[in-house]
């Protein structure tokens, strides 16, 4: 008795409400149509309840994605039926909802797995349409096709639940008011709607790698969903592009460090400093399988430069054996295409090793725009340390550390001001 | 060894309060996981000897003339979402047990009523 009930506690994966929950908004918002999604969601909240209720004794269906889509699938049915929204919706299906005849095998085959990725897609497309601020446009991608709720947006963004539910009723007027679908972008726009939903990805995984949550999971978790979504447009052949592949693969390289970029208290470690044993080999490997995929065709795309630079630091033995001068190419090359202050940065730091450390800060000098940074002041102390100006250094720390509002960049600064005395 | 049961309201059996706390699939899943978790501890500890979720509707049938009328139609934290039965020594036992329950930690309640035994 007891071992089988073990059993049951492990058949619940981690994130399988949240999932599966982003699966079935997106197959229901694609029956009900992108407008009536509140509906969608109502159903699929409604659903995970009812799972909740019957599990939660210990008794979980031997397919619990199979029970979750067939009570979704039923009460969806009661919702079209009850309150006549089969009249009003416009979706690519919506002919097939208006008898039942129909209703039934059609919600079966939207259930089925391809249908069900068919669906995620085109809400990708749909969250990333290009009458959405960036902004909104991860809101929704979380909400929507992530499972989380307005609370869980709010504390990821360190933003209020009240800011994320004004942002989500604004969109979802904005949806109605032009009249914006699910449908799949024709042939012709395919690779720029879909660099477009790469770039809302981009800034989701950054969101999670580089912000200065002090959650560590939070972080982790938004990394891990733009990585899931990644991976979807690569198991459709029409979003599979050299550009899917080589974010992917940067992706990779980037949470290969995860477990060595904080100290047991929480506090960073630099890239100097980590210990390499401590990456994951099995990321970077995928890391590695990805890039080599992306390099086909004859675009180069950012993700191509910072997916190799990436390629270089986790493939590199040691700090002091990073090929420096490739990497400074790689840079310069990505410099020339977009004005980016942080790319800048980056490329003087890199300069700085490839090239001596003066150079870097002549360069950093250069960049006027970025003095309020806090992360172009700690690169440019970290050059004066080296050339051995401590007092210097000690001072644009000083300055770098009113910049900052993480505990844990405040510690790291904290400390190098001491070694500069 | 003495038998009691527990009758579980409100918590997160009521649906209208899952639904104003916009409770995410993410928190629900915890919380089943918390359920699964207690109920594996009490079949281990051969505490356990069984019980359901029941579902918010039904019937009752009352009296000589067995009128039958539609669900409870109470207020919906009155309502017994599930039941168990388990064994304890006494009833401050069989409490004590039951503050482990997470019913109580989604500010449901509990009754622990003692299940009247034939051998007097």
């Amino acid at each position: 008795m007891s071992s089988e009930k073990n059993n049951d506690v492990h058949k619940i994966v981690d994130h399988l409400f949240r999932h599966e929950a982003g699966k079935m908004v997106s197959v229901l918002t694609r029956i009900f149509g992108f407008k009536n999604i509140e509906q969608a969601e109502d159903v699929v909240q409604d659903t995970i309840l009812k799972a909740l209720e019957a599990w939660k004794f210990g008794k979980v269906p031997d397919n619990p994605q199979a029970w979750l889509y067939r009570a979704a699938k039923n009460k969806a049915i009661d919702v079209l039926r009850r309150q006549q929204l089969k009249y009003k919706i416009d979706s690519d299906i919506s002919y097939l909802l208006k008898s039942e005849y129909t209703l039934a095998p059609a919600l079966n085959e939207m259930f089925t797995e391809n249908e069900i990725k068919d669906s995620q897609l085109r809400m990708m497309f749909a969250c990333c349409n290009a009458s959405f601020t960036q902004e909104v446009q991860i809101t929704l991608m979380l909400k929507t096709l992530c499972g989380l709720s307005v609370k869980e947006i709010g504390k990821a963004f360190l933003s209020n639940e009240e800011t994320i539910q004004k942002r989500i009723y604004r969109t979802r007027e904005k949806i109605r008011e032009e009249n914006i679908t699910l449908d799949y972008p024709g042939a012709d726009a395919m690779t720029q709607r879909t660099d477009a939903v790469l770039k809302t990805l981009y800034l989701l995984f950054n969101e999670g790698y580089h912000s200065s949550h002090p959650e560590k999971l939070i972080r982790e978790d938004l990394c891990e969903e733009a990585m899931r979504l990644c991976l979807l447009l690569i198991e459709n052949p029409k979003t599979n592009l050299p550009q899917t592949n080589a974010l992917l693969a940067l992706m990779c390289y980037h949470v290969s460090r995860f477990g060595a970029r904080l100290d047991d208290k929480g506090l960073i470690i630099l890239l100097k400093d980590q210990n390499r044993n401590q990456w994951n080999k099995f990321l970077i490997e995928k890391g590695n399988e990805y890039l080599s995929y992306s390099a086909v065709g004859n675009v180069v795309h950012d993700f191509h430069l910072e997916a190799s630079i990436a390629s270089i630091y986790a493939n590199a033995t040691s700090y002091e054996n990073t090929n420096w001068k490739l990497i400074l190419g790689m840079y310069d090359n990505l410099l020339s295409r977009t004005n980016n202050p942080m790319v800048a940065i980056n490329r003087a730091v890199v300069l700085g090793e490839a090239e001596g450390y003066n150079k870097a800060i002549t360069e950093l000098e250069k960049l006027k725009t970025c003095t309020e940074n806090c992360y172009y002041n700690t690169s440019l102390a970290e050059m004066y340390m080296k050339v051995g100006d401590k007092e210097t250094a000690r001072k644009i720390f000083g300055k770098a550390l009113e910049l900052t509002s993480s505990n844990a960049e405040i510690e790291l600064i904290r400390r190098k001001i001491k070694m500069c005395s | 060894m003495e038998k009691f049961l527990y009758l579980f309201r409100g918590g997160e059996n009521n649906a209208h309060d899952m639904r104003d706390n916009n409770l995410s699939p993410e928190e629900m899943q915890t919380q089943m996981q918390k359920w699964m978790t207690w109920m594996k501890a009490l079949g281990e500890k051969g505490i356990l000897v069984g019980g359901e979720p029941l579902q918010v509707t039904g019937k009752q049938v009352t009296g000589t003339k067995k009128v039958v009328t539609d669900g409870p139609f109470i207020e919906a934290k009155e309502i017994v979402g599930g039941y168990l039965i388990v064994n304890a020594k006494n009833i401050d036992e069989a409490v004590e047990i039951s503050k482990g329950c997470p019913v109580l930690e989604a500010d449901g309640k509990i009754e622990v009523r003692p299940i009247q035994s034939m051998e007097m």
